[in-house]
This record gives C-alpha cells, structure tokens and sequence, in this order.
C-alpha cells in the first residue's frame, strides 16, 4: 500500500504494509537512520519522534495511523528553536556516551522543553523515565535539559 | 586486595594478542615518514611483517616492512589521527587522539579522528577491560612527539637554524630569536623527508603545559550522532542487500529436529529461509555459530512477521531441567558438603575459629544477569562471489570475530574484511562475536549481503550470561574486633569441570592477604546456559558479596565500617603483585585505598551521619579492579512499601596522576555508578526448563531516570600512570547500597536484585 506522511516537513510516499512500523519505514524507507530501535514494545524510548509535537513511540506506531500528523525526527528537530537548543545543550554538557538511545532522549527532551520551558525535577522525571539510557548518562541528561532551559544546572536534589 | 582483572584477562585472551603491561612502550614498531596524498605529512606506525606486537624491541627500520597510516597532516594544517580502537562510549575515539595532538601541539580544533579497519599492524584493537588508558597513554604521546620533533627539524632546515632555537606552538613553529613562524601544514611535506626519531628518544611535555590533556573535551562524534548520521552498525547499508533474523533454539544448545520452512517461505516479502546447523557442541558455550532458522526478507519487519509464523521442534537437551530454583536448592546442597576444590588456603582456618570470640554466618547470592545492549547484537556480511567476505559490526573485539568467521565458512582469515562501525554499547557483550559468524553463513546460504538484526527476545535470551554465584561466608573475631579467621565456600558454575567464564574467584580477592586464617573454596553447579564477562566481570558480583559481608563483620564487632576497613587494610604500604602472563602488574597500594576511603567519608559527611533523620543511612564500601581504587557512600532510605529511595551518592576515585578527558572520566564514574544501581534494584536472568524467561525491559529493567539520584564524584590524584575508567566505578555501589538499607532499615539484604518485601516496614 502507499502511504503518504509527512517528515520533517517534507511529503514522502512509500510503499509498504498497513502495519509496518512507522520506525522502519523512517529507517529503511525513507533512510533516516537517527532513530533507533531498542525494544520493538516501546519499553525503551530509542525510537521517539514527534507526531504533531507529541513524542511518540515509533516502533508501535504502524504507519497507517500517522495520517496527517506532522513527524519529525533527530534529522529535523534542530530546526525547531527548542530543539537546537536542546542539541547545544547536549554537546555542551557532552552527554553521550554510547549514544545510541540520544536521539530518543533529545526528542522527548524538546517536547518537555517546547510545552514546560522552565521544568523542575520533577518535571524532568516525569517526562524522561519512559527513556532508558543503557549507559545510565542521567546526570547528564538531567544538567543537559536544564542548560537549555537557562536554570542552574547543578543537581540539589539531595534531601 | 581484589585485583580480578578478570574482564581485561578476558579481552586480553580474546583479543588473540597480549596487551602487555600497562604503560610500557613495548610494540615491535616504529614510526617512519613519509608524503600524504596532497602533500602533507604522513607519519605512519611500522611493524615487521609476522612481528609479535607484544615484545619490546629495538626501534629502527627493517626491510619489507609494512605501512599504516596513522597521522597525517594537510598542507592546510588539518592533522588526521587514526584511532585504532572500537568506539563503545567510553570515549576512546576521543580520548587516544587527545593523547597524539598534545605531544604533537596542535590545536584541537585542527583535529580530525578517523576509525581505523581492523588490520594486525595496529596490534590488538579491542575495547575491553579498561585498558585504553594503561595501554596507549605513554605510546600515543610519543607519537605525537616524534611527530613535533620532526616538524621543529623541518623548520630549522627551511630558516638554516640550529633546532634548538626552534619551539613549536598550537599548529606552528617558531624561530625564537627572529619570530619567524611556519604552520605544520606548510611545514608538513619537508618534515616528511626527514627520517623518524625512535620513539623512545623523543622528549614528553611538561604535564604543566598540557593544553588539550586534562580539559574538557566532547565526544568526537556526538554532533553527528545527533544528527542522526548512520554510525552504528544497525545503520550499515549495502547495496542489494536483504535483512535477516535468526531464531536459535530457546533451550541452549538444541538442534533443529524439523521447522515448517516451507510455510515461512511463502510469508510476503521473504526471499529465502532455511536451517543453519550448528559449528560444533561447544559453539553455545564458545559464542560461535549455533544452529537456528534463518529467515531473509525484503524488509526487516516482513522477517519479523514470518518470524510469527515460523514453528520449529528443537530436539530435547539435557539443559532442559535446568532452572534457577533448581540451582538455587543444589548450592544449598553443596554448600553443606565438602567443596569440589581449595582455592586458596592461608594459615590455618579450622583452628582459628575455635579460639574466636565471635563467629558469623552467611549466605548470599547474586541471579545472571544479561547485558542488553541497547542496541541488539547485529552485524551486516557479504560473502562475495570471490569467497571474500566483508562485514560491518559492532564489536568490541573485532579480531577473534574475524577468525571466527573464517573458521565458520572455512576460508583464510585473509579474505575476511571486518569494518568496525560505532557500537551502541558494549559492556563485555561484544567481546563475543558470534553474531558475525550468523551474518556470513547466511550471506553465504542466501547468496546476497545480508543486515542480520536480532530483536530484543533474541537478544536477551542469547547473551553470554554473568553468571549467578552463591557465597557461604563464616568469618571469626577476636574479642577486640580483629577479623582473624575468613572462609567463603563459593557455590559457582561449569560447564563439565571447567569454571565457566567470569565465574571464578579470583585466588588473591579481598581480604585475602589480610586475614591470617583464610579459605576460599568453591563447588560447581553444571550449567548448560553460556556465560561471559560483563562490565567489572567478578567484580560486579563479589564486591555486593565480600563488602556487605565485611560490613556485617564491622557492626559485629561493634566498630565503625570506615574504621573496620581502615585497619583491615593497615598501614600505607605498597603491596607487589605477582606478574599476568610473565608480565608485570602494578602493585597494591594501601595507602590509596585509605586515601579514597577518607576523601568519600570527608565529602559524604560520613562521620556525621548519626544525625541523619531515624530511617536514613548511609552505607560505605570500596573496591580495587581494573588498577582502580574506588570508595562509594550511599544515602538511601525506604518507602512505606519497602522500595528503595537512593538520595545521593559519592564516589571517590584514585586512577593515577592525570585525568585525561574530564568530560569522559565523570560521565564514566557516574554511569557506572548508575548502571550497577540498576542492577542492584532490577535485574536478574532466570531460567525455566533451561530457557531464559525475561524477554524484554518490562522483566528485565534498567535504572530510569526518576530513580537516578545525584552522584558527585571526586577524584584523588596520586603519582601513578594515569589507568582505565569504564569499569572499576561501577563495584562499590552494590555492597556501598545494601549497607546503606541496612542502616535505614536494620535489615541486610543478602541476595540481588533487592527484594522491596525484605525491607518492608513490620
């Protein structure tokens, strides 16, 4: 079947099953390889993108339900504000270290960030803990979201 | 002392070379010079043909030697340092250039790093056993360094100066007396006529001018991971290719008694499926190729779909029966009988304890764990039509995953090209390379280059597990609260009379050595499931069992923890340790490990944590590996329902006298420290009927990031070679957490993941 979505602001037709996963048609389709697969059950958030600004797991997400929706991925999320602020942050803290579940995290990051410009702890925690890092980077990601948003980025968590 | 090193002995053995001793310029290889394409210069690191990489040598060109580039510099100043190393995010690719530009004096931003094939001239390529660091600190400055002699040389030349006038700054050379200055890119084709200096004659920098070692540096790479550029070996493409998945039987070591191929075969979008039979009865335990169903399709997710329909009969194994409530009640068993083997035995320990005046007992356990990458194992083959193969992977250690596919198609290790791609985590996993010897054969079978993508099932349930162990611990003390008498009967695994990987106790494991009256003995449980190193392999398992232990010897004797270990260890000295493999180990330093105990407690406010609220602790433990010498304290309390709440952790580490990249060395500390967090909360590998039960991250978890707390990490510099971060950090936080619950809770968690129901408020 063809379908045609919208990616990073651009029009882009495939051919491929109804139930084929919006994660491999971005992949292997369309060739846009930053988002990842890690879990196949949206247990790991490696594969977040934004579907009309909402992060969305993608390996769930069969690509006959992305409809209309706008999806952008790590290809495209730099063209945001947020997001470029959200990947200068992510360089500047240097966050990664494998690096392989980033792109989720940058993209569930910029959601936060485009909806809560000034998020506390808490916050961050909500919005972040469906993302596993297998590389536990969390302080990092942690500092990384608040550097965006212009707050102090030591952690005083501490009670 | 500790000392397991068993995750580097690992890597060393399957790097299928020797490493050598740390900090030693001991290659049988030589640098020479030479014109790059475009002008520059090219320094290039020589080995002679069939050299063993390992021995030390005299340096000076040999006939017939072979080249690799290794650093070159454009007219336009731009220098490319070759790394040689598997990048696996612990910040090697970042981390061995820095080492280079610094002796080189360049600036880093003139800096270029490239990822080296796998090619023997390099000598060992592996990421494994935190071993970077101790290896390349001392050769990859010299590089550098003959590389700025040669360019100071080229500019005195060109100006007709005595050398000696000359210095270097940043990029450029300078003539002191008349100011006159030259770049490197201009001076790069003149300094590549000149000969190569020994590399043992060049002189080193002054730590204190060091403009690029000890600052902050980002990760090479990060910028284009974000931008989704295709690093990873799961983004490799090659033309015509097909993807694959491989379903291996669920009870390890089963063959293929029939399979509804046919049905399979007919599945839309699947060009070819078929039965690869396994290499031999040990290739489950070996890591190499075992047999399974492969399916090829013109998509992955129409693999994955046939995947659903594919019915296949595994023959019945003998590992059938196994389970780990069946293993549990065979080292209860074994526990009580005489043990299978003495692996140590000092003073004597029967007698000991009739004098004592106090005598503890206890059992603890630790479950397998897996390593779940987050990216699962892949690798994309292509055996051509010329019998070469070539394959994209990401291995930590590409070498033996090159002899491995030669010796599974039957080819010479000569026709197989291995590509090393960025590597989505490692974490010993891929160590191992079996699924590359998958990839080819079903290239080979299927004719075509093939992506092999295993899901996650497929991944957690074929992993080379850590293995579970069982520690019965009686350790006996003197009315003054001495420890005098210590036994650990080990209940571990084999596979027949073997010890299977990473599931040994190291003979020298502390407080051997400190303890006059001393047994470690060990029995084994047959067990038919594959196991190998994960991150701190020993470590990662042992020090949850002996430091909790200790710390239950500690309150037994009515003495502070930090106290207790303080005069365990004694006073500051240095402490020789036999050589590995004939060569020499870096001895055992009491003092530094006093010197991280006290800096954790002083930062932690250790002395002071009676005023902490009533259930709030603090627990404190310390282990050595990987040359490392780390303390951790962690604050923790517990929830109504007995879960956990960490509120902040310290780490203290002595690694020697130089962090080299702060921006790796802290995110390694601090990962570390996390991820055996997650371990000590979450994880654990059961088997059923000898399979693996977890299939995914809802069974098998990892740390999320509401249960991250703060971790501060403070590093004690000391007059040693710099050594390796990716592993020693992660140890401590296991026993330093229990001890912690216990001194929230008053009860002691002996047996991982913790068990919120054992903490439960009564």
């Amino acid at each position: 079947m063809t379908f045609t979505i919208t990616v990073n602001g651009r029009k882009r037709a495939v051919d491929v099953d109804a139930d084929t996963p919006l994660l491999w048609v971005l992949r292997d389709e369309l060739d846009l390889k930053g988002t990842k697969f890690g879990c196949g059950m949206s247990f790991c958030g490696a594969c977040t993108v934004h579907l009309d600004g909402v992060p969305t797991r993608s390996c769930i997400t069969p690509v006959s339900r992305v409809g209309n929706a706008s999806v952008v991925t790590i290809e495209g999320i730099g063209d945001s504000e947020v997001g470029k602020r959200v990947k200068e942050a992510w360089l500047a803290v240097d966050v990664m270290q494998c690096g392989y579940c980033q792109a989720g995290q940058v993209m569930t990051a910029t959601a936060l960030l485009a909806r809560n410009p000034k998020p506390t702890d808490q916050d961050i925690d909500a919005a972040m803990s469906g993302n596993l890092c297998r590389c536990a980077t969390y302080t990092r990601i942690r500092a990384a979201i608040k550097q965006a948003a212009g707050l102090p980025t030591d952690d005083k968590r501490e009670v | 002392m500790a000392a397991p090193n068993a995750f580097e002995q690992t890597a060393r053995a399957r790097a299928d070379g020797d490493c050598g001793a740390p900090a030693q310029l001991s290659r049988r290889v030589f640098l020479t010079a030479g014109l790059a394409a475009g002008g520059g210069l090219l320094l290039t690191l020589n080995m002679p043909r069939g050299a063993d990489a390992s021995e030390p040598i005299a340096v000076g060109p040999a006939a017939g030697a072979e080249l690799n580039p290794f650093i070159s510099i454009a007219p336009d100043g731009v220098v490319t340092i070759v790394a040689k190393n598997p990048e696996i995010g612990q910040g090697s690719k970042t981390m061995l250039p820095m080492l280079v530009a610094e002796e080189l004096d360049v600036d880093w931003s003139q800096v270029r790093t490239e990822q080296a094939l796998l090619n023997p001239l390099y000598g060992p390529q592996f990421a494994g056993g935190s071993m970077a660091t101790p290896l390349n600190w001392e050769p990859m400055r010299r590089v550098g360094a003959a590389g700025r002699q040669m360019l100071i040389l080229a500019a005195a030349q060109a100006w007709e100066v005595p050398a000696a006038e000359c210095e270097t700054s940043q990029g450029s050379v300078r003539h002191r007396p008349s100011g006159r200055s030259l770049s490197y890119g201009a001076l790069a084709a003149r300094a590549a006529a000149l000969p190569a200096p020994d590399l043992r004659s060049v002189t080193l920098k002054d730590p204190k001018d060091y403009r690029i070692i000890g600052k902050f540096t980002g990760g090479v790479d990060s910028a284009r991971v974000l931008e989704g550029a295709p690093l990873f070996g799961i983004d490799m493409v090659v033309p015509g290719m097909c993807y694959a998945t491989f379903e291996k039987a669920p009870v390890f070591g089963s063959r293929v008694a029939s399979a509804n191929i046919a049905a399979v075969k007919a599945m839309p979008g699947v060009r070819d499926a078929f039965i690869v039979r396994g290499a031999d009865p040990d290739a489950v335990f070996n890591m190499g190729l075992v047999e399974g169903v492969a399916i090829v399709a013109d998509s992955w997710w129409h693999a994955q779909k046939a995947l659903q329909k594919l019915r296949v009969v595994w023959d019945r194994h003998f590992a059938s029966g196994q389970s780990t409530a069946e293993f549990e009640r065979q080292a209860e068993h074994l526990s009580r009988q005489k043990p299978h083997s003495i692996i140590r035995s000092d003073g004597e320990v029967d007698k000991a304890f009739d004098g004592v005046h106090k005598v503890l007992e206890a059992a603890y356990s630790y479950p397998f764990l897996a390593h779940v990458n987050l990216e699962p194992q892949n690798c994309t083959a292509h055996c051509k039509r010329d019998g070469s193969v070539e394959i994209w992977a990401p291995t930590q250690n590409p070498a033996p995953g090159r002899k491995l596919v030669a010796a599974t198609l039957g080819i010479d290790e000569d026709r197989v090209t291995v590509h090393m791609t960025r590597v989505g985590g490692g974490f010993g996993r891929r160590l191992m390379n079996d699924y590359m010897a998958e990839a080819a054969m079903i290239s080979k079978m299927a004719g075509r280059p093939v992506k092999l993508l295993w899901n996650r099932r497929q991944d957690i349930q074929h992993d080379a597990y850590r293995p579970a162990g069982f520690h019965y611990f009686r350790a006996g003390l003197t009315a003054e609260g001495a420890l005098t008498a210590f036994q650990d009967h080990f209940v571990t695994f084999g596979q027949g009379r073997k010890t299977a990987s990473s599931a040994d106790l190291p003979r020298s494991h502390f407080p051997a050595g400190f303890v006059p009256n001393l047994q470690y003995a060990q029995s084994l449980i047959e067990l038919g499931a594959p196991t190998g190193p994960l991150r701190n392999p020993g470590g990662n398992a042992l020090a949850f069992a002996f430091e909790s232990f200790i710390d239950e010897l500690a309150h037994a004797a009515g003495r502070d923890p930090l106290d207790f270990r303080l005069s365990l260890y004694g006073a500051p000295r240095v402490i020789p340790v036999p050589p590995w493999r004939g060569r020499p180990e870096p001895p055992f330093d009491t003092g530094r490990v006093r010197a991280v105990l006290e800096l954790v407690a002083g930062k932690s406010g250790w002395r002071q944590r009676h005023d902490l609220p009533r259930g709030t602790g603090m627990g404190l433990a310390f282990y050595y590996s990987h040359y490392g010498y780390f303390a951790e304290v962690v604050k923790a309390s517990v929830g109504p329902d007995g879960t956990p709440k960490v509120h902040k952790i310290w780490a203290a580490g002595d690694v020697g006298r130089q962090i080299i990249n702060p921006a790796g060395a802290y995110n390694q500390v601090q990962g570390g420290v996390l991820d055996g967090l997650g371990a000590a909360l979450h994880q654990a590998i059961n088997i059923e009927g000898g399979r693996v039960v977890q299939e995914n991250f809802d069974t098998f978890g990892l740390l999320r990031m509401r249960e991250a707390p703060p971790v501060e990490v403070h590093f004690r510099i000391s007059d040693n070679p710099p050594t390796g971060l990716g592993e020693p950090a992660l140890p401590p936080v296991l026993p330093a957490l229990c001890n912690a619950l216990f001194a929230a809770t008053g009860r002691r968690i002996r047996r991982l993941p913790i068990d919120p129901r054992e903490l439960r408020r009564a």
